[in-house]
């Protein structure tokens, strides 16, 4: 029997996703550490051809953890890893990791304090059609508000190599927010990484867009066609949500007319939130504008289609932009 | 189904405990259960009977089968103990003291504010805890996990989780189960704490869990079912499962106990679960357990 495709438009999900460099860039940064003499090891739930730790797992199978469709106890199998020295990275979805193990994570990883490395990919509304069950507007809410975890997303598979790296010898508990692999370059190289230290690419005295992960890429396509048409807008990278670079905020607060964040979550609790507090408390009296997912939940599309109705697109965030500047 | 070993018949003698072992261990079962009342005088709540099904079973493992050092908590090497059943805690907490691994004047601020020791051991604050629970139904995936490190590591630990028969009822002890049986550790061994009673009443009769060694059985383990308060078959059986280098699975041991064991009011009433004796029934209860051998 003939089981070759039929023809070159066909396709299926391991050849696919073999070919996402977000994903790669997650795998060859743990080869990068296994063959540097790093403890790691990494887990999924049936999912290694999705994050493309697949990858890994061929290359390291003494390394790689299977544990089937039991998410939770992939957490707290972390954990004890974690317990008696091993290095674990754990991924699945990023709407099943802090949501259906949200009591894990606090329980067996953050509040035990160890070094467990949470991978949720395919964040935001990227699963599309996929629908609600699919989707993680909520998580960077949820894992912020638990102590003694670092909460990063970054921007693209560069910057994830780069965070992946960084996080060898970091101490804390991480949940990495990545996307689904498919990434617009950000960062040309793998830039260098500190947890907790954000990225200005432009500053500007109107209006300073602060952007997270999937969002970085369209806010800086924004904000330059902005600028060529005379505006003066910045754009930082906040990678890190938590613990949030609260100076990089502050300058931005002071030295720009409006702030907008912008997020491939709800705007309840998450960046924007986060960016809030922080502004507020400082009593510095700048308007800050919430743009992401507005306490609802998605509807049903393929995501570009998404980003495009959620104004979570370059141009999108340009119409937001010029609201927001009047 | 019925691969089940009845240990007693097939113990090689060289397991058994010596009459002077019986005996040293049967006084550590009786001070853990001392040491629960006097602590739980000072927190005036506690979970006395959650221990006292436990108490040989703590005693043959801190006294008898662990590879420990003493006053070294983090020895890497050292077999590993975490409890599903995290309330009994309190009966373990003097064992670690006994074990040099924190000073007894902590132990005697048991629950005061600041002090580590609460009703649910934390591994962040209490060196000789390997793991933190308190929340049923994670130890046994924290088990596999820690299995599987010793195997990539190298290390012949063993890891031995207690889980309450209660406890059979959160979903992820089942995920833990497949895991571990298809990762073959053969360095897992859980205990069940088969004592009947969770805070609702009879186990049977809030979620029934039989028949259970079967389930064990069908989930991929090496399952025995041992009277949990005979030291002798306790000690015998983990002794030999520490021994036995051919294994490929993971190991179940149901341990049938009684809830409240060793003070007769108890024994019968399972609201004791939860309490506080106040001083002239304590001191009833302590006469009572010394003045008995179990």
């Amino acid at each position: 029997m003939n089981t070759a495709p039929l023809s070159n438009n066909s396709w299926q999900y391991r050849e696919l996703n073999s070919q996402t460099p977000s994903l790669n860039a997650l795998s060859d940064a743990l080869i990068e550490l296994v063959e540097k003499g790093e403890p790691i090891v990494a887990g999924t739930a049936d999912l290694q051809y999705s994050n493309g730790l697949s990858k890994f797992a061929q290359l390291h199978p003494e390394r790689f953890v299977q544990f089937g469709i039991s998410e939770q106890n992939m957490v707290s199998a972390a954990a004890g890893m974690a317990a008696v020295g091993m290095k674990p990275f754990v991924a699945t979805f990023a709407s099943f990791l802090p949501l259906l193990c949200c009591e894990q994570i606090r329980m067996d990883v953050a509040y035990s304090a160890l070094p467990v490395r949470l991978i949720g990919h395919h964040a935001g509304i990227s699963l599309g059609f996929y629908g609600t069950s699919h989707h993680a507007t909520e998580d960077l809410a949820i894992m912020r508000s638990i102590a003694d975890i670092t909460v990063v997303a970054p921007a693209d598979g560069n910057q994830l190599k780069a965070a992946i790296l960084a996080s060898a010898n970091y101490p804390q508990p991480i949940y990495f927010r990545i996307q689904r692999g498919r990434d617009p370059v950000v960062y040309e190289t793998v830039p260098d990484f500190v947890f907790g230290k954000a990225t200005v690419h432009l500053t500007g005295d109107e209006l300073t867009i602060i952007a997270t992960g999937s969002t970085v890429h369209p806010a800086l396509e924004a904000a330059r066609a902005l600028n060529a048409a005379g505006r003066s807008v910045g754009v930082i990278d906040m990678t890190t949500i938590k613990p949030l670079d609260r100076e990089a905020v502050l300058t931005a607060a002071r030295n720009s007319r409006a702030i907008l964040t912008v997020e491939e979550h709800n705007v309840i609790g998450g960046l924007g939130g986060a960016v809030c507090e922080v502004i507020a408390e400082e009593g510095i009296g700048v308007k800050v504008r919430r743009h992401g997912i507005y306490d609802e939940y998605s509807l049903i599309a393929p995501p570009t289609h998404l980003y495009r109705h959620y104004r979570l697109d370059a141009a999108g965030i340009e119409s937001v932009a010029l609201e927001v500047l009047g | 189904m019925t691969d089940l070993t009845d240990f007693r018949q097939s113990a090689d003698r060289a397991f058994e405990l010596t009459d002077d072992e019986l005996a040293r261990l049967r006084r550590k079962a009786q001070f853990i259960r001392l040491e629960t009342i006097r602590l739980i005088e000072i927190a005036k709540v506690g979970h006395y009977t959650s221990v006292f099904s436990a108490a040989e079973l703590f005693a043959a493992l801190y006294y008898d089968v662990m590879d420990l050092r003493f006053a070294e908590p983090k020895w890497p090497d050292r077999d590993r103990f975490m409890m599903g059943k995290g309330h009994a805690a309190v009966g373990l907490f003097p064992v670690l003291v006994e074990w040099g691994f924190f000073e007894r004047e902590i132990l005697d601020n048991y629950t005061r504010l600041g002090n580590p020791l609460g009703d649910h051991p934390d591994m962040r604050k209490v060196p000789g805890v390997d793991f933190s629970s308190g929340s049923i139904g994670h130890a046994l995936s924290g088990g596999l996990g820690m299995a599987l490190a010793g195997r990539m590591l190298g290390k012949s630990f063993t890891t031995y989780v207690m889980l309450g028969d209660g406890e059979m009822q959160e979903g992820q002890v089942w995920e833990a189960a497949l895991s571990a049986a298809h990762h073959k550790t053969q360095n897992l061994v859980a205990i069940i704490d088969r004592n009947g009673y969770q805070l609702d009443g009879n186990v049977d009769d809030v979620i029934g869990i039989e028949p259970l060694a079967d389930k064990w059985i069908a989930f991929g383990w090496e399952t025995h079912v041992v009277d949990g308060h005979d030291l002798v078959a306790v000690t015998s059986l983990l002794r030999r499962l520490k021994a036995d280098s051919t294994r490929t699975k993971p190991v179940c041991v149901i341990a049938n106990t009684i809830k409240g064991k060793g003070v007769s009011y108890m024994e019968t009433e399972p609201g004791w679960h939860l309490g506080y004796l106040d001083p002239e029934d304590a001191q009833r209860a302590i006469d009572e357990i010394k003045s008995k051998v179990i």
